[in-house]
């Protein structure tokens, strides 16, 4: 297991999300990979993502503008 | 074209990806054929002019609102797994040079619409699907979605009859899952037209509310003012490239070309002032420092006599618009230093209608 990062700043919908789903796909169940965002919608966009493709938002974290969203990998990736 | 049938006869579950606009005919088409039995799982193609969370995510008042991605939203109510795809350089090809032009506006629906349906084969032989559905109806849309183009979608995307649409199947010819009984043809419809009703009424008969209805199409090409903006940027350009970029760009602020040499793009609230300056490592900016206002990008290759000009339009959408002076600070890319303008603002009577675009 092992932690990303993602830089997905100044992306706006669905982008943030597209490149979670590639960088997800390169990953391993039970890796965390952490997507910086600057877009709010990113909030609402990664979680269904993560529910429709069996993976586990741990934490959602925000930092002025900024948006830290911690993604568990799951089994289905 | 007529697809071949797997020879050993298995009863496996079917696999059909649908094409997921966010939109209602697709989240109806692809409940029908989970009704069916069938394994359905959904596709979006993101080419950068779709009509999604963009704009509402820049502008301030829309920040209030529940945001959602339409295609995600649909997806949850299906039960889905949902494929988003990039494919923002390989629509360029289908915008640029559209075998069948254009509709209404730069919309070259269907190009687009084979182009999708072409993508989609590829996705199914790759994860070993069995075919595609799609949300058309047949009358509906002016271009992609007559009774003589429906067919000219199937043919140039390559998918033939492996191309299902349940909502007006019964309109159209057996496609290979229909023939083959992995759907049951009876079951499927025969709408037709421009009337949303028979839809509305399916949605309420399977519970589905709050659904998107977006005006005009799935995407900003079919927007006469967007599709103005994009013309002119071409123009001015000189070539027809774009990127990611531009083509969010032209979702935001007031576009004004006061020159075929620059054009500003002024923020017209809050949320559209933060999202401008994101693109400040890219674009000079101005932004009015001695009284309240907007920031405006420069696009393009001003004169320094056009700074002033420019720098003097900004001041007009500034709260200083009938002071004998505003300052006016320039940012250029890389630069940490503003350069200070102190210039009169212009009286709306010197700006040119002409000039919005
Ligand atoms: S409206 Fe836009 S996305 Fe939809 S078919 Fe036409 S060009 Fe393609």
């Amino acid at each position: 297991m092992a932690n990303f990062q993602l830089d997905a700043r100044r992306l706006l919908c669905p982008m943030p999300v597209i490149r979670t789903q590639d960088r997800v796909a390169e990953l391993r169940t039970g890796d965390e990979l952490t997507i910086t965002c600057t877009d709010p919608g990113a909030a609402q966009d990664i979680p269904a993502w993560c529910r429709l493709n069996g993976h586990t938002v741990l934490s959602i974290e925000h930092d002025g503008d900024e948006l830290m969203i911690t993604v568990q990998v799951g089994t289905e990736s | 074209m007529m697809n071949s049938v797997p020879t050993q006869a298995d009863e496996r579950q079917r696999k059909a990806v649908a094409l997921i606009s966010g939109g209602l005919d697709s989240l109806l088409a692809a409940r029908v054929m989970l009704e069916q039995g069938i394994h359905v799982e959904g596709i979006n193609f993101f080419t950068g002019f779709c009509v999604e969370g963009h704009t509402h995510a820049i502008r301030k008042k829309d920040r209030a609102k529940p945001k959602r991605n339409n295609a995600l939203w649909v997806a949850e109510q299906l039960g889905i797994k949902l494929h988003i795809v990039d494919v923002i350089e390989e629509y360029k090809s289908v915008l640029l040079n559209p075998s069948h032009g254009y509709g209404a506006n730069m919309n070259p629906c269907l190009d687009c619409k084979g182009f999708m349906v072409h993508k989609a084969l590829d996705w199914i032989r790759e994860h070993n699907f069995d075919f595609i559905i799609t949300g058309e109806v047949m009358g509906q849309r002016p271009m992609s979605q007559r009774k003589d183009t429906m067919p000219v979608v199937a043919r140039e995307s390559g998918a033939g009859d492996l191309l299902l649409r349940p909502l007006c199947a019964q309109h159209l010819p057996p496609t290979l899952p229909e023939r083959e009984g992995w759907v049951d043809r009876d079951k499927l419809l025969d709408f037709s037209g421009r009337s949303r009703k028979p839809q509305m009424a399916l949605a309420a008969e399977y519970g589905f509310e709050d659904y998107a209805t977006p005006a005009g199409g799935c995407c900003f090409l079919t927007d006469a003012n967007y599709s103005r903006k994009l013309v002119d940027m071409w123009q001015a350009r000189g070539n027809r490239e774009y990127e990611l970029d531009d083509i969010m760009l032209l979702k935001v602020g007031r576009h004004v070309r006061p020159s075929p040499r620059f054009k500003l793009i002024i923020a017209r609230e809050e949320g559209e002032v933060k999202f401008l300056q994101g693109y400040a490592y890219r674009y000079p900016t101005l932004k009015v420092t001695s009284h309240s206002g907007p920031i405006a990008l420069l696009d393009g290759t001003p004169t320094q006599d056009d700074v002033q000009l420019a720098a003097r339009i900004v001041a007009r959408f500034s709260k200083g618009r009938n002071a004998d002076q505003v300052t006016v600070d320039l940012h250029l890319p890389g630069d940490d230093q503003a350069q200070q303008l102190v210039v009169t603002p212009m009286p709306p009577e010197q700006i040119s209608e002409s000039w919005y675009i």
